[in-house]
């Protein structure tokens, strides 16, 4: 390893703008620059032995989760842990949320037990800038309703560029539900910034209106979207969300979408298969592809924790008044 | 602005230091540098290159990066965040000699966060400390076995060390603030 192979002029850039994460749309290309490039000293930092650095020793950050999570929930709970912050969790079934209490009250009590960050998911979009407008906390979205997930576009991009080592230029398809999904807008505002060409695929009863206008493609026909891509990144077909009969049957959904290796033929040969997880077999992707050697879906999640803790750092520090740009 | 010293005055310096390590330490055997970032690292390279060249025998070194272990980042203004770079150390430190490396020595506090950052990474046998410049003022019981040059300076004062492999030159300018 070649120690001395160092950049030779510090960065512009060692600071985000902004108090709060609330949304890729807040970002600038060299602020998700910036972001990556400490998510790498991060992803170090799990490699050791002793997996702890002691940087947010004496901060408390509450995840507060109005929604089922796994990956997200664990994650930051882990990057918070590696970086020494205390940590607690809220989950809705535990708390006043079930007596009637509204999200205003249940965020003004925790603010009165001075968190220094709260992660908060929520199922009504909109809900991270409600709260940043109310608490001193620096808020982080961790997904809230249909509008965005930061964090989850990030390691995204973290996991392309570490297997492509750019975003530029790159051919990316993403493939699934568009309708719902805050995991695409997140990703089509982060990969458009970082000049990336995003090609996006779904039935038309899932294609929400305005695509277009944010710098991507629009296709109905999978062939058409993988044809020569770098990338390809699928979408989970919400099964709780498919009340409105947006296609005839899942069966058919897998016939006509679903990410099979006749389809993952089509696009570049060393292209990476990507999905935010959960995944559904044998609906929106094949087990022989999502378990394939293409496949980077573990990666993605491993990933998560070093973005999460380059996250949870840059936002951590600054006077509680402070309020940038 | 004084220059301290220049890019001859900074290779002797370099060059004695290789031979005060291997006096001290009776040889190589088990010993390794460990330079803080950024400016830490070039110059563990460079005694490095000294100690292969005086005593033929291969030397590891490794970089660390204290930003995580800092005690005045989290207190300060947001607009102030030192970027974070990779800590690597590409081989075991328990048990070994491990010879810090760093360009100026001031208050001591990069000192305490390195060797902090250093212990989570294993326990070495020792550890020594180089410094290329010591300009005094110091807020922590820390002392360097190694010191290039020491330059009194005022608190008012800041030490620039500027390396060719960053900074296109070799020379240690000493600035005064107004």
């Amino acid at each position: 390893m070649d120690v001395a192979a160092q950049t030779p002029a510090a960065p512009p850039l060692t600071a985000l703008r902004h108090k709060h994460l609330l949304g890729i749309a807040d970002l600038s290309a060299e602020e998700i620059v910036l972001i990556l490039d400490t998510a790498e000293a991060m992803k170090e930092v799990g490699r050791r032995t002793i997996k702890k650095v002691p940087t947010l020793r004496g901060r408390t950050v509450i995840n507060l989760f109005f929604e089922p999570s796994t990956r997200t929930r664990t994650s930051f709970e882990i990057a918070e842990k590696r970086l020494s912050a205390d940590t607690l969790n809220v989950a809705i079934a535990s708390s006043s949320v079930v007596k009637g209490e509204t999200l205003v009250d249940t965020a003004m009590n925790l603010e009165a037990m001075s968190p220094s960050m709260i992660v908060l998911r929520h199922a009504s979009s909109g809900a991270c800038h409600l709260l940043s407008r109310i608490c001193k906390a620096a808020i982080v979205n961790a997904g809230d309703g249909m509008h965005e997930h930061p964090t989850q576009a990030l390691l995204d991009a973290f996991t392309i560029r570490e297997r492509k080592g750019r975003l530029k230029g790159l051919k990316i398809a993403i493939v699934g539900d568009l309708l719902h999904s805050r995991v695409l807008r997140s990703n089509v505002l982060l990969l458009t910034k970082l000049g990336a060409e995003v090609w996006v695929c779904a039935p038309a009863t899932l294609i929400p209106p305005g695509m277009q206008q944010m710098g991507v493609r629009v296709t109905t026909k999978v062939e058409e979207a993988v044809e020569g891509a770098d990338v390809i990144m699928m979408l989970r077909i919400q099964l709780e969300r498919m009340q409105g009969g947006y296609f005839p049957s899942l069966r058919e959904y897998f016939t006509t979408f679903g990410m099979t290796e006749a389809r993952v033929k089509r696009a570049k040969p060393d292209a990476i298969i990507m999905h935010p997880g959960p995944i559904n077999r044998g609906v929106e992707i094949a087990s022989e592809v999502a378990d394939g050697s293409a496949s980077v879906i573990l990666d993605q999640v491993a990933n998560g924790v070093a973005v999460r803790m380059a996250v949870l750092y840059l936002l951590a520090g600054g006077t509680d008044d402070e309020t940038v740009a | 602005m004084p220059v301290v010293m220049d890019a001859e005055r900074i290779s002797r310096a370099l060059t004695r230091i290789a031979h005060e390590i291997l006096e001290h330490n009776r040889g190589l055997s088990n010993l390794s540098l460990v330079g803080v970032r950024s400016r830490g690292v070039p110059i563990a390279q460079r005694i490095a290159d000294d100690l292969r060249k005086i005593s033929g025998e291969d030397i590891s070194v490794g970089a660390l990066d204290i930003t995580l272990y800092r005690d005045d980042i989290m207190g300060a203004s947001a607009g102030i965040k030192p970027l974070v770079r990779k800590t690597e150390i590409p081989f075991s430190i328990d048990g070994r000699t491990i010879v810090l490396v760093d360009d100026v020595l001031y208050t001591g506090r990069t000192t305490r966060a390195a060797l902090d950052a250093l212990t989570d990474f294993g326990r070495p046998k020792s550890i020594q400390l180089v410094a290329l410049v010591d300009r005094g003022h110091r807020e922590l019981p820390i002392k360097a076995d190694y010191v290039g040059k020491n330059v009194p300076t005022s608190r008012q004062e800041s030490v620039q060390v500027k390396l060719r492999e960053l900074d296109g030159v070799d020379e240690v300018v000493l600035q005064g603030k107004e």
